[in-house]
């Protein structure tokens, strides 16, 4: 129902420059997730989009209609630009009961009585809360609250819907449950959504795209596959993925048709059609680069498989935690994190072999951080 | 660097339209402007007008300065007061007074409050809660009541009547009933109060497993309480000193009771002496001074212990407070408590009383001495020829002024606390913003005066008409009374709006603003209704301390819009019973107020003796 584009939007705080040449396309239906450690720009991009802040710097549009035009020192008050937001503190008014709550916006509009009522029940019952119309926000648990505060957004019908950090507040379990509720929601309304956090297992699981945001600027923007599977940068490979990416230091030389890298984990040589054949990727020179190894991609075996990218490996320590198990390992000086599914267990110090896929790994210019080596997703 | 990546616009007259558009259509904007203006107007323009002044020859010095037309630049009235032996002979003694009765309060009253504080959060002595209450009523007692009090007790031949001591036979020397130990005593007993609550909150802060720590280390009561406790309150502690020195100093009211039999004159009087004879605006050169030295030691005092006051609320994630045992020391120290809260309150008030239903003062609670002639009686039938005045419910004096106070109470304290509602809203609102930090400081500017001062600035600005006849000649008036009490309030009512506003997450206006509410319906319908309990105990704080107001209002007073506590002031000349009556009324409306504040939730520590 909505397409938004921003357009070089700078945001200067004072002197501090928090937006930096914002481009960003959101196509209609779409679950955008801008994704970033805290103090990056996502929630001030939100912001921006929302009408609270206003950038001093670039255009904004929906749907081709003009939303911002800095040049122009022209801004849409938010209230019509069509969206609702949910806020992270949830922000509901304590002095109004749920029906308040969510009949607010309904009112201010000047609907009927009779259409503002059936849009609130309609809205607390997508919500599951009907229940809960009487009481007073400090009478609900968080998990209600923040059934409140969608219910509250989804009202009016907004054409865009814009969160921040809304399960930030909630505890594991209910985090799980509300991830599921906002996807089911996404799929019913076919509401276009904006959803700031800074969790990457919400961005991963919810969304359609990622915007990656470092320092005020997007690093990257993908879907949550290839956000996952080729990190643009070191920064990024390290942010996203639970566990963490493993790191391994080698050396690289490229000779325009494969790259050849050394590390304690053996040589490998990467065919060109994988490369990221440029500025990033020296020709004909040695340069220092970083292997980008991911924890399920390493297999273990307590016997040697006898397959190819095999080496010895040490078990350092070992975390059964049911369906699976982390096993810390090390190869040579190279210290290795493993999944493995399912209950295993294995000593400490125990001699095993660990097969890698080089196919499904990621290298990197050590200097400039850049990723220089795609990875595949599936073992050939 | 990063600032040169911000391109000067090209200008183009749609820009203009719209960045204009924007700043206009946002009544935010309008009552940010509205504000800083008028808060210009009634707090830096008549300040930087009573200063000009005093480089200003006035009419009434012509004849001593011939060749000078009126508003010529002098130093005539600087040098008057320092230079000259008129002023240097009135002045340098007065100084003196006014440094050394600061001095001495803040000495005595440092202790006594701080230990009491201590006692009351961190001992187990008995009785705490009830104690707690009581040691803070002398604070909510008006200070011109409480040297009332002093002088039904202490009043000699001197004054004229005499007091219950003096009339029991007891010789009271002039020293001793008037005077710096007078003024000084009196004071004492409501300062005291004020260390008490400051430094009792800054314990309250200081978490007590620190110092049960020092316990577990195997220090002694003696050493945990010098080197841990102590150290962390010591920046409360100091802020208090600073404070009582400071409010000391400028404080009118209770040296111009004590001090008036025996013409002993401190700045604040002298001050208020010369305003109303000549030359006139050497008052405003001591109003000035006095400015300069409460200013100065409160932004010292934020200066040097701003910084380091952070650390007393540094106490770990638990409040948990456990009482340090006194053991067999607890009932001598009750004793003590209840001794000292019987000589600075209950006798005291209990003199006040009684002498309002005497016939003679100092003549003894016999019943041929006991009359209701100060509260019914009527003056044709008075029973003593001397008799001056008609009993409360016959006065004329006393309606008119009861009139007055209730009007001027009511009337400035909505308006105060409506103000500042807005004003606390402009300041966290504009938090990091310019017009935020400008509202802040210049809410602050009144603070920093002592109300006599700042009655004087006053007089010095609407004492003659302003802006070319727009503004009247406001002296005399009702109005110029209302005005100065509101904006001599302003610094506590945006204080408690600023408190009232922080709960308010600007988020939950966000929300409505998303919702479609403008501005107007999110103040209507979020900000009032959340903000409504803040505005209601503000504003009783505030109806108090403009009720008992009298250092501020003293030197505009005019027969016509006298408030009781200044009709109290002028009774107590010579007409002790008909003050006493008066401060009663005063005393069990005050009383009657903070009942209802409390049940309110409003906070009395907050508000200013």
């Amino acid at each position: 129902m909505s397409k938004i584009v921003l357009e070089h939007i700078d945001k200067f705080y004072g002197s501090n420059h928090v937006l930096r040449d914002i481009n960003l396309i959101i196509e209609d239906g779409d679950f955008m997730t801008l994704l970033g450690p805290s103090g990056c720009g996502k929630t001030t991009t939100l912001r921006v989009i929302s009408g609270l802040e206003k950038p001093q710097e670039g255009k904004m549009f929906m749907d081709d209609r003009p939303i911002i035009d800095a040049d122009a020192a022209f801004y849409e008050v938010p209230s019509k630009r069509g969206l609702n937001l949910v806020f992270q503190s949830y922000a509901l008014w304590p002095h109004m009961t749920t029906y308040g709550n969510v009949a607010f916006g309904l009112k201010i509009k000047r609907l009927p009585k009779n259409e503002v009522n059936d849009r609130v029940m309609s809205a607390l019952k997508v919500m599951r809360i009907e229940e809960y119309k009487d009481r007073y926000p400090n009478e609900l648990s968080g998990g209600q609250q923040q059934r409140v505060a969608i219910a509250r957004a989804i009202a009016t019908s907004p054409k865009l819907l814009l969160l921040d950090e809304p399960l930030s507040n909630l505890d594991a379990r209910l985090r799980i449950d509300m991830r599921a509720e906002l996807k089911r929601l996404h799929k019913e309304t076919g509401t276009t959504i904006i959803y700031v956090t800074h969790d990457q297992v919400e961005a991963l699981t919810m969304s359609t795209k990622i915007a990656l945001f470092k320092e005020g600027e997007i690093s990257q923007l993908d879907t949550p596959l290839d956000i996952y599977t080729n990190p643009i940068d070191l920064q990024a490979a390290d942010f996203i993925g639970n566990p963490r990416i493993n790191f391994v230091d080698g050396t690289a030389l490229y000779n325009g048709d494969s790259l050849l890298v050394k590390s304690p984990l053996g040589e490998y040589n990467f065919p060109g059609k994988d490369i990221k054949a440029d500025e990033e990727c020296p020709l004909g020179v040695e340069f220092e680069c970083v292997l980008g190894i991911r924890p399920e991609t390493i297999e273990l075996s307590l016997e040697n498989p006898e397959r190819k990218n095999t080496v010895d490996a040490t078990v350092y320590a070992s975390q059964p935690a049911g369906s699976e198990t982390l096993v810390t390992i090390t190869v040579k000086d190279a210290e290795l994190l493993v999944i493995q599914i399912g209950l295993k267990d294995y000593d400490v110090n125990q001699k095993i072999y660990a097969t890698l896929h080089p196919n499904r790994m990621n290298v990197y210019n050590k200097q400039t951080t850049r990723l220089i080596k795609y990875a595949h997703t599936t073992q050939p | 660097m990063v600032k040169n990546l911000r391109q000067q616009k090209s200008f183009t007259w749609l820009r203009l339209k719209n960045q204009l558009l924007g700043v206009v259509s946002n009544p935010f904007n309008v009552i940010v402007f509205i504000s800083l203006v008028m808060l210009f107007c009634l707090i830096v323009i008549p300040l930087l007008t009573m200063v000009g002044n005093t480089f200003m020859i006035a009419k009434a010095e012509l004849r001593q300065l011939p060749d000078l037309e009126i508003g010529d630049l002098t130093l005539f009235y600087w040098k008057y007061l320092f230079a000259t032996v008129l002023g240097t002979s009135v002045f340098l003694p007065a100084l003196a007074n006014s440094l050394m009765i600061g001095f001495f309060v803040t000495i005595i009253s440092m202790p006594l409050g701080a230990v009491m504080a201590w006692l009351m959060v961190r001992s187990d002595l008995p009785g705490k809660k009830l104690l707690g209450m009581l040691i803070i009523i002398p604070y909510m007692i008006p200070s011109w009541c409480k040297s009332l009090a002093w002088l039904a007790l202490f009043r000699n031949k001197t004054a004229g009547n005499l007091g219950l001591l003096s009339g029991l036979g007891v010789p009271v020397p002039d020293w001793l009933a008037y005077g710096p130990i007078a003024i000084i005593l009196v004071m004492t007993l409501h300062y005291y109060a004020f260390a008490y609550l400051m430094v009792s909150g800054s314990l309250r802060s200081v978490n007590s497993e620190l110092e049960e720590m020092g316990e577990i280390q195997g220090a002694n009561k003696i050493q945990i309480l010098k080197s841990i406790t102590f150290p962390l309150i010591l920046p409360a502690l100091l802020s208090a000193a600073i404070m009582t020195i400071s409010k000391s100093i400028g404080s009118y009211g209770v040296a111009a009771s004590l001090g008036q039999f025996t013409n002993y004159q401190v700045l604040s009087t002298l001050l208020k002496y010369f305003l109303n004879g000549t030359p006139q605006r050497v008052g405003y050169v001591i109003s000035i001074l006095l400015i300069i030295m409460a200013s100065g030691t409160i932004i010292a005092n934020q200066k040097l212990i701003g910084v380091r006051k952070s650390y007393a609320t540094i106490g770990g994630k638990g409040t948990r407070n456990n009482p340090m045992r006194l053991g067999a020391a607890r009932y001598p120290l009750v004793a003590f408590l209840l001794v000292f809260l019987f000589a600075a309150m209950v006798m005291p008030m209990f003199a006040l009383v009684m002498e309002s239903f005497q016939l003679r003062t100092g003549g003894g609670y016999g019943l041929e001495n006991l009359t209701l002639y100060a509260w019914i009686g009527d003056w044709e039938n008075r029973p003593l020829e001397f008799y001056t005045y008609d009993g409360l419910l016959h006065n004329a004096d006393f309606k008119g002024a009861l009139v007055n106070t209730v009007k001027l109470s009511v009337i400035a304290s909505v308006i105060t606390a409506f103000c500042g509602q807005f004003l606390g809203y402009i300041s966290t609102r504009g938090r990091g913003k310019w017009y935020g930090k400008w509202t802040e400081q210049l809410v602050f500017v009144p603070y920093l005066m002592p109300g006599v001062a700042f009655g004087a600035i006053y007089f010095a600005m609407f004492s003659q008409p302003r802006l070319g006849g727009l503004i009247p000649s406001l002296y005399g008036t009702f109005t110029l009374i209302v005005l100065v009490s509101i904006v001599k309030h302003f610094p506590f009512a945006s204080r408690s709006g600023t408190a009232s506003m922080m709960q308010i997450s600007t988020e939950l206006e966000e929300a409505a603003e998303i919702a479609g509410a403008s501005f107007w319906t999110r103040i209507a319908k979020i900000v009032i209704p959340l903000a409504k309990n803040g505005f209601i105990s503000g504003l009783m704080l505030v109806f108090i301390s403009i009720a008992k107001e009298l250092d501020l209002i003293a030197v505009l007073m005019t027969p016509a819009n006298r408030t009781l506590p200044f009709l109290a002031f002028e009774y107590s000349k010579n007409m002790p019973q008909g003050a006493d009556a008066v401060a009663i009324i005063i005393l069990l409306f005050i009383l009657l107020c903070y009942t209802i504040a409390n049940l309110l939730g409003a906070d009395v520590g907050k508000s200013w003796g």
